[in-house]
């Protein structure tokens, strides 16, 4: 099927609202758009970051989720405390392959789980003694912990507990930085509110640590590369990228990083931002306080990684421009070989993509340099200035949907019958059972990295092994096969 | 009475920032932007007016400051 013309998707979009009842027809209807190229304020065409319909099946996380799972959780050299019960720190363990290195349990603890377990009686009677003793226990079994951070779970707000408190006790106690977060999951519609709430405690309690040392060298290229989780080794890949160029990479927010990193990012000279949702808030802090200017770049396929590295460049000397077109044609054989071995295997295959963060934009140009279009994009948790950068990234009619729930993308995907859907693991099996590739795009269905020059190669690899993977020819059982 | 975020933009033009509402919008003119003083009515490319008082010396960007709505 060709691509939708701008009336046929208009026409689509109509017939799966019709679906609904009157109320929420009319609030879905704000989410769904066909996307025009041409307008720059995304709020006249789309609504984003409201609060999810009852009733509807939203993919949606909470604000734990946004400040434990994503920002704070990869810092590796800090104890993350899941405070409140068990079940929100087991469940979210391990699941976002931050990789690090490190010994873990002796001086990194990222895939360890650490939780203050509460049972009824810290319900009824406040857990804050049992969050002071907690605490002394992780300093006395991992002494080489270099902070700790309080994840606040949902009855922590409703109880009332002043983790500040004990947080500023402990912290002078034993001298450590101990960071109280109020992320409680039932604060703001979605993980979004997390990324923020969990920005600003690294605002309060991280980012003024070093203000008066003096002892740290700043070099005349250091940058932070900022919202990198590392998943798959992707920070990395990033990284070596920019060291190459004769950069300094002084700290990694948050994938492979760690608490001295942190405080010694506002002696950096630039801010290089990779995942804008989630670290925009620190970065424009910093700019204001410290005068660090930020930018965005994108690290997803060669096109863009030229156009990101020379971006970077700008803000530096010629040594470093002219470093950075030697890294550009140092990799050119290696990328220019993937393209040419994966291009013919992809070239025109239509791909859906519902992530969140930066990937349904970031990825865009990746798959166009593998000959591939993206026909729909939409993002979990995405606020309006998200939706800005979107749509100049996509094409003439394709589908930009917010917040889209389980019945609106199984429809879209029937109706567009796409090639490729990427998008998380609660829509995997749904869609691979209706006998479309997929892939898992929020933690590169356990492959990576995707950033970088190295990443490219291994992207393009994943998406021709599952495009292509001869398993789809074996949707129909055999005896129901028609004699031809 | 939103505390705003202005900041200069690639371009040099001044963007208004509001954490809370998401919100980042041109700054299309401002009343008074001389040497001397920074303020007054500040217009938005959406159409909407905000009103600070003229301060002086004109501060210096990115800073926050706390800015009326224009119709109040």
């Amino acid at each position: 099927m060709a691509t939708l013309t701008r009336d046929e998707a208009q026409a689509l979009i109509q017939e799966v609202l019709e679906a609904y009842p009157e109320k929420a027809k009319k609030d879905r209807a704000k989410h769904l758009a066909v996307n025009d190229p041409s307008v720059e304020q995304s709020k006249k065409c789309i609504i984003s970051n409201r609060k999810s319909q009852p009733g509807v099946m939203t993919i949606r996380g909470c604000a734990y989720a946004g400040s434990k799972g994503v920002v704070w959780g990869p810092i590796k050299d800090m104890v993350h405390i899941s405070h409140g019960p068990v079940g929100c720190g087991a469940y979210s363990r391990a699941g976002r392959r931050n990789y690090y290195v490190g010994h873990t349990g002796v001086n990194v603890f990222g895939t360890m789980n650490f939780t203050s377990d509460f049972q009824e009686k810290d319900i009824v009677f406040g857990g804050d003694k049992k969050l002071e003793k907690l605490i002394d226990e992780i300093n006395a079994l991992f002494p080489l912990v270099k902070g700790i951070s309080v994840q606040s779970e949902c009855p922590i707000g409703l109880i009332g507990d002043d983790i500040e408190a004990v947080s500023k006790k402990k912290g002078k106690e034993l001298d450590k930085p101990i960071v109280p977060v109020r992320c409680e999951g039932f604060r703001g519609v979605s993980q979004s509110l997390g990324h923020h709430i969990a920005n600003d405690a690294v605002r309060d309690w991280v980012i003024g640590n070093r203000d008066g040392d003096t002892s740290f060298e700043a070099g005349p290229y250091d940058v932070a590369v900022i919202g990198d989780y590392n998943i798959g080794g992707d920070a990395w890949a990033s990284r070596i990228l920019l060291e190459e160029m004769g950069l300094r990479v002084v700290a990694q927010w948050s994938g492979d990083g760690t608490l001295s990193e942190m405080e010694l990012t506002p002696k950096v000279k630039l801010n290089l931002i990779h995942c804008y949702r989630s670290m925009n808030y620190i970065s424009r802090f910093m700019e204001e306080k410290y005068g660090i200017p930020w930018m965005e770049y994108n690290f997803f396929g060669p096109t863009k990684i030229a156009e990101s590295l020379r971006k970077i460049a700008a803000f530096f000397d010629e040594t470093i421009q002219a470093n950075a077109e030697k890294v550009i044609e140092k990799y050119k054989a290696e990328y220019d070989a993937i393209i040419a071995k994966y291009r013919p295997r992809l070239e025109g295959k239509k791909v859906m993509l519902y992530v969140g963060g930066l990937r349904p934009r970031h990825v865009v140009g990746a798959y166009e340099d593998l000959g591939m279009e993206v026909v729909g994009t939409g993002y979990e948790f995405a606020h309006n200035d998200d939706y800005d950068r979107t749509m100049k990234e996509m094409g003439e009619a394709t589908l930009l949907y917010d917040d889209v729930t389980g019945y609106e993308f199984e429809e879209f995907v029937k109706k567009v019958k796409p090639d490729l859907i990427g998008s998380g693991i609660k829509e995997k099996y749904i869609f691979q059972k209706m006998g479309v590739p997929f892939r898992q795009m929020h933690s590169w269905d356990y492959s990576g990295p995707y950033h970088g020059y190295d990443g490219f190669a291994i992207f393009a690899r994943d998406m021709d092994m599952t495009v292509n993977n001869p398993c789809w020819n074996s949707m129909q059982a055999p005896w129901l096969k028609s004699a031809a | 009475m939103p505390n705003v975020m202005i900041r200069k933009n690639d371009a040099g033009d001044l963007l208004f920032y509001v954490a809370k509402k998401d919100m980042e919008e041109t700054i299309a003119s401002v009343e008074t932007d001389t040497s001397e003083t920074w303020g007054g009515e500040v217009v938005l490319t959406d159409g909407s007016r905000w009103y600070i008082d003229p301060i002086s010396p004109p501060p210096s960007f990115p800073t926050t400051l706390r800015f009326k709505r224009g119709d109040e």
